[in-house]
């Protein structure tokens, strides 16, 4: 049961075979069993779950059921759920029962899927290897001394470990992509404004985005199919017709064009995820696919700007929360402006004040122009690297990230070389567009690499497409770590 | 460029967060590190170029001016950290 894809357990719960609530079940017992060793969820709430459960069961029954009903599925922190503790990782929201539930919350609730519980996460997603949360840091499945990535890390091992069927994971700079590739799993962040960001807390707004992240790309067509969608609440949701995500999946990969940007195969990649990227693309060949070299001159730049842009966002953004309308607030104080800048000098952990600080400065009088509108305008140079290489290919290829999974503690002192960790995935949160990982292999110690895949806006079904041709041709993504 | 201890002060004002003598040292040494990151940015000619603050070029939509939102004041309220017949409860600002 805990191997089934998302179509396989939706037709055994159609069929009868078990019932949502058993199921259900099932996967609280191995996540009381497994979640002390690895701490991927920071709630769970097995009576609301199980509620959820049985409501389904009677959809079932009414021959009501659609493709995700009675199927449990985990949800990163960030997203507020009504009833569920929502801490988006962080000390400030240690308390937070969120009165209302998040437009991605909603969609899986009306197709009558199940909240089995709320992952672990960087604090407010600031972070690539869920080393900031406040709840303690995440276990990477396949060898627990290293990190999962980040900032979704709670939800790439809870699915690594067969600790839900699937779940959902937001990316600003590779958050759903870099813990997917480093847990084995797949991950999509679809491209911006298909998903809405309603009641998703926010980090930067212009950069995040939701997104699946499962066991396949049939999974995370699926899922998609549920998640995307206009929702008026959100000022950047797109108004599009709806689609079929999984329309495409079985199409075959003849004539594909695959851009290999020259600058993603340079310095920095490790050796081992050289080598199955490049075996990936080799069995792309075997599948139909053309390569074809191309180039994103401006990538290189693509930190240095998302380091500008995504904490102005930031500081902006976390300033809401001031220990006045919900949130923590520091116990003693001795007025107003001392109750702000005591709760939130506690509220808050070293990554999140370190990147309000940046925020801070590069907004202030004096270095706006040369931070912030200069970031600005790289980014449109970056966007339009992306425009150009997509006149000569469909699909961009690539590492998801330099190395495989690190051990905890290797980077926790130095942000700088934590952040050089998202080189190949920032450059897609800033053009806007839609990125995958998906599993291609193993690299030193046995670790996951994860192969990315950068597809044209709005080409998410295509993306699954490539994905899932060679996940029927291969079987990298159906591994599952040994001794959980 | 790098930020001096006056500097750091100043942000961790303006972002009001407090911090001790210990904690602003620490952040400047990092801030000073990640500003040699950014500092790649300089030297990018962007002449002529327009900024670009999101991915999609779209306009604002406009939606009819009517009451959506219910009254939930209860609901919100349950988790602020002070609230008395139905008002937040801060510090006193004006004497």
């Amino acid at each position: 049961m805990i191997h089934s894809s998302l179509t396989q357990l939706g037709a055994a719960l159609r069929a009868k075979q078990f019932s949502s609530v058993e199921l259900t079940q099932s996967y609280l017992d191995r996540i009381a069993k497994l979640n002390p060793q690895l701490n991927a969820y920071i709630t769970v709430n097995p009576e609301m779950s199980l509620a959820q459960a049985r409501e389904a069961d009677a959809r079932i029954a009414a021959g009501k059921a659609e493709a995700l009903t009675g199927i449990p599925f985990a949800q990163k922190d960030i997203f507020c759920a009504k009833g569920w503790l929502t801490t988006c990782g962080s000390r400030m929201l240690h308390n937070f029962v969120s009165p209302y539930d998040a437009h991605v919350i909603e969609q899986f609730n009306k197709a009558g899927a199940i909240n089995l519980g709320k992952t672990n996460m960087d604090e407010f997603a600031m972070g690539s290897s869920n080393e900031t949360s406040h709840y303690g840091i995440v276990k990477n499945p396949w060898d627990t001394a290293r990190v999962p990535g980040g900032s979704s890390g709670g939800t790439a091992a809870a699915v690594a470990a067969r600790l839900c069927a699937a779940a959902t994971g937001t990316d600003t700079g590779g958050s759903i992509r870099q813990p997917a590739a480093l847990c084995g799993i797949s991950g999509l962040k679809p491209t911006y404004g298909v998903v809405s960001r309603y009641g998703m807390i926010a980090f930067a707004s212009s950069l995040d985005q939701a997104g699946p992240m499962a066991r396949s790309a049939e999974d995370l067509a699926l899922m998609m199919n549920v998640m995307a969608g206009f929702d008026e609440r959100d000022s950047t949701s797109l108004q599009r017709e709806k689609e079929d995500y999984a329309r495409d999946l079985n199409k075959p990969l003849t004539g594909l064009r695959i851009g290999l940007p020259k600058e993603f195969f340079a310095e920095g990649m490790g050796s081992d995820v050289a080598k199955a990227v490049e075996a990936a693309i080799a069995d792309y060949k075997k599948l139909g696919a053309t390569i074809v070299d191309i180039s994103l001159p401006n990538s290189k730049l693509s930190v240095p700007v998302y380091y500008v842009l995504a904490p102005a966002e930031a500081s902006s953004n976390l300033s809401r929360f001031d220990g006045v309308r919900y949130g923590y607030r520091a116990p003693e104080y001795s007025d107003l402006a001392d109750m702000y800048e005591k709760s939130r000098a506690q509220g808050f952990g070293a990554e999140v004040k370190r990147r309000i600080m940046i925020g801070t400065y590069v907004l202030s009088h004096g270095y706006y122009d040369a931070y912030y509108l200069q970031a600005q305008k790289i980014r449109r140079l970056i966007a339009q690297d992306f425009v150009e290489a997509y006149k000569q290919c469909d699909v961009i290829m690539g590492p998801t990230s330099p190395s495989t999974a690190f051990k905890l503690g290797e980077k926790g002192d130095d942000p700088v070389q934590m952040y050089l960790s998202d080189i190949y995935t920032i450059a897609v949160n800033l053009a806007g567009l839609p990125g995958m990982s998906i599993p291609c292999g193993f690299g030193d110690n046995n670790m996951p690499v994860g192969l990315q895949i950068i597809g044209n806006y709005f080409d998410e079904a295509r993306m699954l497409n490539v994905a899932h041709q060679y996940q029927l041709a291969t079987d990298w993504h159906s591994r599952a770590p040994q001794g959980l | 460029m790098s930020l001096t201890p006056a500097d750091v002060e100043k942000v961790a004002r303006l972002a009001r967060l407090a911090m001790n003598d210990q904690e602003l040292q620490a952040a400047q040494t990092q801030l000073n590190n990640i500003f040699g990151l950014i500092a790649e940015m300089q030297a990018v000619d962007t002449t002529g170029v327009e900024p670009m603050s999101h991915s999609q070029d779209l306009a604002q939509r406009l939606r009819e001016d009517k009451v959506t939102e219910t009254n939930q004041r209860e609901a919100f309220q349950a988790v602020a950290p002070q609230v008395e017949q139905g008002l937040y409860l801060v510090p006193q600002v004006i004497e």
